[in-house]
């Protein structure tokens, strides 16, 4: 139990607050951040980038036999996000029905519960994706 | 380095085999195949499989197989990469012979999904993908594929009826294979009309998974005579890598790891896709079929479809794919496919396809894909003599 937690906490960075890192050389902005640029392979130490959380959505579906911690949440919409300063990456979507759903659709990052592991386990947090709402000026 | 054959072949049906266990299924393959071989010993045994640490609470299968098919002592281990792992263990038993450590060489894939059909067999599966940055988000295996499937109707304007041909030739291929999970037809009303799993994904665009065991036994070519008159020769053996996640690739719509391992293949075999009779390409979902035929070379980028549509995947048509009902209708015990793809290939160029034979098979190709994409596994299989 106390290895699982240390699993999650050290990624807390990353689903709390969508951290990544920015290559030193070539400055191609990575999430999950990486050890080796993806890019131009690059391994001195990567600077860390917080992503704005803003993004679209590059492809969704929806998830109706959820696995082991996650059925309470059954049917979930679940989608790659493109965000917007360039990396996708794979997330829940959120506060939106799954037919409301669409390619190209504004989202933004939001903290929730990602799963639970039984009455007596961990709740893991981190982010999932809402459309984007409208900014008041 | 050496050149190298196969000159034995064994294979259980796929199905739900309640009364034999991993280790017999592996041993079924693995006796069949030294039968067929005409062998008593071998030099070493690779063993392709996924999930039996998951499903079974069974590590440290090499051994385990080796002991219990009567081969103790040998040199044995077993080969992990998701549902390629039975293609990566045949290309360690084609290195080994290539290399000239070893000469006689079993190659067996393995998967006894049964033992477990609910959660522990999810979970084992997701383990393909990654864990930290896609399972965690409640992401399945059929999941993966249709954010790929879906995103390729968008950019291509393709519809999911398109698919429907990769389906109907899987199952209509599969009605003459008597070790095939589902030997029946399907229409293509029935592909319409089927259960979404995860939209766009139907029940029949998904392979079912069930248990099986193939094997084959290499040597070098030279040596394939004292053993057998049906040799099939290995011309091209090439395994690529991809990122793991789906959302780290370059191109989310290509297979990379696709055409990185058959440009090898075909360079190693000096051949080109217009060469090859027949290819039992790995559809674990009609996506999967689509970009697989894209990025070998048989289709253009967003035309996979078209093959289907065309009817050029057929067993008469241009590039005959899942001739003996492939992933779709054979079914997909997946540490075991890679090996029944290409048990099914030897069969094509030995002329022992029965109802399913495509005629005058020269050169086979066969291709074993890890998760969506990140692990790919190209061969190139050719008839010696007749």
């Amino acid at each position: 139990m106390a290895t699982e937690i240390a699993r999650h906490w050290r990624l807390n960075s990353q689903r709390y607050r969508l951290v990544g890192e920015v290559c030193p050389k070539c400055g191609v902005k990575m999430f999950p951040p990486r050890d080796v640029c993806t890019d131009c392979l690059d391994d001195s130490r990567q600077p860390d980038f917080e992503f704005s959380g803003h993004g679209e959505v590059y492809s969704f579906t929806t998830v109706h036999n959820a696995p082991e911690g996650y059925q309470e949440s059954a049917p979930y919409t679940v989608a790659l996000i493109k965000l917007e300063e360039g990396p996708l990456l794979t997330a829940q979507l959120t506060d939106v029905e799954n037919s409301e759903v669409e390619i190209g659709m504004p989202v933004e990052m939001v903290t929730r519960k990602l799963r639970t592991q039984g009455e007596e386990g961990v709740i893991i947090y981190g982010y999932k994706f809402r459309p984007r709402l409208p900014v008041a000026h | 380095m050496r050149d190298v054959s196969i000159i034995g072949i064994g294979q259980t049906a796929v199905t739900e085999h309640w009364n034999r266990s991993l280790r017999h299924l592996a041993y079924d393959a693995v006796a069949a195949a030294m039968r067929d071989a005409n062998i008593e010993r071998a030099d070493a045994l690779y063993v392709g499989n996924m999930l039996s640490g998951e499903i079974s609470g069974q590590s440290h299968l090499g051994t385990l197989i080796a002991d219990f098919a009567g081969l103790r002592g040998i040199e044995a281990v077993k080969v992990e990469a998701a549902c390629a792992s039975a293609a990566a263990a045949f290309r360690q038993a084609y290195i080994g012979v290539a290399s000239g450590l070893q000469d006689i060489v079993i190659a067996v894939g393995v998967e006894k999904m049964t033992d477990d059909v609910g959660t522990q067999l999810s979970a084992g599966l997701a383990g393909a993908a990654d864990a930290d940055y896609e399972v965690i988000h409640g992401i399945t295996f059929v999941a993966l594929n249709a954010l790929i499937m879906k995103r390729y109707m968008h950019e291509y304007n393709v519809a999911r009826e398109d698919f429907a041909g990769f389906a109907i030739n899987a199952h209509a291929n599969g009605a003459g294979n008597p070790n095939a999970m589902f030997q029946k037809p399907i229409s293509r009303e029935d592909f319409a009309r089927c259960g979404i799993v995860s939209d766009p994904v139907g029940l029949l665009d998904a392979s079912p998974m069930a248990d099986g065991a193939a094997a084959v036994i290499l040597c070098p070519t030279e040596q394939a005579r004292e053993f057998t008159d049906n040799a099939i020769r290995i011309k091209a053996s090439a395994l690529a890598t991809d990122a793991l996640s789906v959302h780290d690739r370059r191109d989310p719509m290509w297979l990379q790891a696709a055409e990185d391992s058959a440009q090898r293949a075909y360079k190693q075999a000096g051949v080109g896709p217009d060469d090859i009779d027949f290819f039992e390409l790995h559809d674990a979902f009609t996506i999967m079929a689509a970009l697989s035929l894209e990025a070998s070379g048989f289709a253009q980028r967003g035309r996979g479809t078209w093959l289907a549509i065309d009817g050029e995947i057929g067993p008469e048509g241009r590039i005959p794919i899942s001739t003996r009902g492939g992933l779709k209708a054979r079914g997909h015990p997946v540490g075991a496919t890679g090996l029944y793809q290409i048990v099914e290939a030897a069969q094509q160029l030995r002329g022992e396809a029965g109802d399913n034979q495509i005629k005058n098979a020269t050169l086979g190709m066969t291709q074993n894909i890890g998760g969506s994409g990140a692990t790919i596994v190209t061969h190139i299989f050719e008839r010696v003599n007749q």
